[in-house]
């Protein structure tokens, strides 16, 4: 008797739990088909050679072995290298330096911020196409096509004209002043809610015991923001490493060896020459890297905070 | 005399702050006004007049870029991804979410953290399986594969904003409506949904965001040109052989005209929907 309403008592539990699963199956089955599965076999096709048709010869670490002296793979891990270190210390002082512009009672506050935040809800495409307009090399009929040329020979600067996105020495740091362009109102939004999360009593105190203001940045300021710098710093590196559509875009003659990044690297070896599982060793490694240099970020600025 | 030279300090130094950001409003401001500019000006006067304003406005252009661009296919793809997939995620999210917070079943915790670690990890390329798996279901070039893969790409995110707004919300209405005999269904539907509007506010406006400015996947999956949204348009547009200025830069600000308004109108949301994404991933 006792037995039979504890069964029935938890098979009502189990049809509950069964019901109450079902709220979450439409979720998890999208997940797991489209990223479980895909994310397993990201690994797995990395270990194959394969065609993107015919049978798959698994070859090992092979593909990682011909990845490490794979040499444009490595030059562009150098471009995306570049463009990061430009992102990570032009893009994010700038960033900074307006945040704290922007965190005094100043007017238009308000204004500047919604300003900022404009190119980043911008897509790559547009932005890519936009500034290829502009820093343009062409002409037409004796005219220059590129804003920033044209300006150049108005201004009475004519021998400054320059092919910028196409000259290997300058196509680069164009694309990551773009990419700047683009981004740095990520930055900005991010550390000014932090700063605003400062208590503002600590400045009066510091007021009051006569610190001027660089004492009061570095002391208050700099110390109190670590947390939200760090995470800046990491999803700026994800983002400039990972950088690719606005390179397509912007350099639109397609996949040039001076522009060349990663994940164009990864596109490319994937319908460009059919060589799926190396397409997936270098998503691989590139994967293993960003991971690496979030999480090593990530526990350093835990450290900190617990000191 | 003190008093003054504060004053004087103050003035030069704000004066100094207000040329820097207006300078950068500028130099953000200027690219995006010349582009809707250019987008009016003719093809004979767009590289030869240097004035501000065009002195004839060429409406003209929109209307090629419509149809002999084929920017209104376009334009009306994206409608349908944006509309489908934000309503796709809304609802699978908040029924996910709602079961995280409120409901209890094997497994529970486990399959949430599952969510958050897909966010926390980076994965460079994941298009190239994730094109494999389309090919194999035949779901290349269809609008229905398009949408499902756009709405796994929103879900961990809206996911974690909507358990965190769930946990946050008093269950004592719940409660009451339980013990009046209302099922989890029409819970979710009758109280959870309307109560969590601000949250849905938040999910809705990153969602529609990041499917219309989305590349790659409609790229890899989309190659028929009746199936194209904007940003790929744009692309396809933008690499034929002689490229019609004017008429480019009208598809560029069709194509930034509806996100920058509905950034303009709803920036509150976005800033904290995108910052919020920004902090855990």
């Amino acid at each position: 008797m006792l037995l039979k309403t504890y069964n029935r008592y938890t098979a009502t539990r189990s049809l509950d739990a069964f019901k109450n699963f079902l709220f979450v199956f439409p979720a998890v089955a999208i997940f797991c088909i489209f990223y479980i599965y895909p994310f397993f076999e990201l690994f797995n096709l990395s270990l194959h050679q394969w065609q993107g048709i015919g049978p798959k010869v698994f070859i090992g670490l092979r593909n990682f072995q011909e990845l490490a002296v794979d040499k444009v793979w490595w030059t562009s891990m150098g471009h995306a290298g570049y463009i990061t270190l430009i992102a990570l210390t032009f893009q994010n002082a700038l960033a900074f330096a307006l945040a704290l512009a922007c965190d005094r009672e100043i007017r238009l506050k308000h204004f500047y911020r919604l300003v900022f935040f404009i190119p980043p809800v911008l897509s790559e495409v547009v932005v890519g196409i936009l500034w290829n307009w502009i820093l343009n090399s062409g002409m037409h009929n004796g005219q220059q096509i590129g804003l920033f040329n044209n300006f150049l020979a108005q201004i009475g600067l004519p021998h400054l004209i320059h092919n910028w996105l196409s000259d290997p020495k300058t196509a680069l740091t164009c694309i990551a002043v773009v990419h700047a362009w683009k981004g740095f109102g990520w930055g900005f939004i991010i550390l000014l809610a932090g700063l605003q999360t400062i208590d503002r009593q600590l400045y009066e105190a510091a007021k009051v015991d006569g610190a001027g203001m660089w004492r009061t940045f570095w002391n208050i300021t700099l110390p109190m923001m670590l947390p939200v710098i760090v995470l800046v710093v990491i999803l700026t590196i994800l983002g400039s490493m990972q950088v690719f559509v606005l390179i397509l875009s912007l350099v639109n003659q397609g996949l040039v060896y001076h522009t060349e990044v990663p994940v164009t690297r990864i596109l490319g070896a994937m319908s460009g020459t059919n060589q799926f599982g190396y397409a997936c060793a270098q998503a691989v490694i590139l994967g293993i890297l960003l991971v690496t240099v979030s999480f090593t970020l990530k526990s350093f600025s835990n450290r900190i905070k617990q000191a | 005399m003190i008093a003054n030279k504060y004053l004087i300090q103050g003035f030069f130094k704000n004066t100094l702050l207000h040329i820097f950001l207006l300078t950068v409003t500028i130099s953000c401001l200027f690219p995006i006004f010349w582009m809707v500019r250019s987008s009016l000006m003719s093809n004979a006067t767009i590289f030869v007049d240097q004035s501000l304003l065009p002195h004839e406005w060429n409406w003209h252009n929109y209307a090629v870029a419509w149809t002999k661009g084929n920017f209104g296919v376009y334009f009306f793809n994206s409608l349908i991804y944006t509309v489908s997939v934000v309503m796709g995620i809304v609802i699978i999210s908040s029924l996910a979410a709602f079961a995280f917070s409120r409901l209890k079943f094997p497994g529970k915790d486990a399959l949430f953290y599952m969510f958050i670690a897909a966010m926390m990890i980076p994965l460079p390329g994941s298009f190239v399986p994730l094109f494999v798996l389309m090919n194999k279901l035949h779901l290349v070039n269809t609008r229905f594969g398009y949408i499902l893969c756009m709405i796994n790409v929103g879900l961990s995110l809206s996911i974690l904003l909507l358990k965190t707004f769930f946990d946050k919300m008093p269950s004592d209405l719940e409660d009451a409506a339980r013990i009046d005999g209302c099922s989890r269904i029409q819970i979710w539907w009758h109280m959870a949904l309307p109560l969590a509007a601000p949250a849905l506010a938040v999910v809705v406006i990153y969602n529609s965001l990041n499917v219309w400015n989305e590349y790659i996947l409609a790229t890899l999956l989309l190659s028929d040109n009746n199936l194209m949204p904007l940003q790929r348009g744009l692309m396809v547009f933008n690499g034929a052989y002689q490229v019609d200025y004017p008429v480019l830069m009208a598809g560029l600000t069709m194509t930034a005209i509806p996100i920058v308004a509905v950034y303009l109108f709803m920036q509150k949301h976005i800033i904290k929907g995108l910052s919020s994404g920004a902090i855990v991933g």
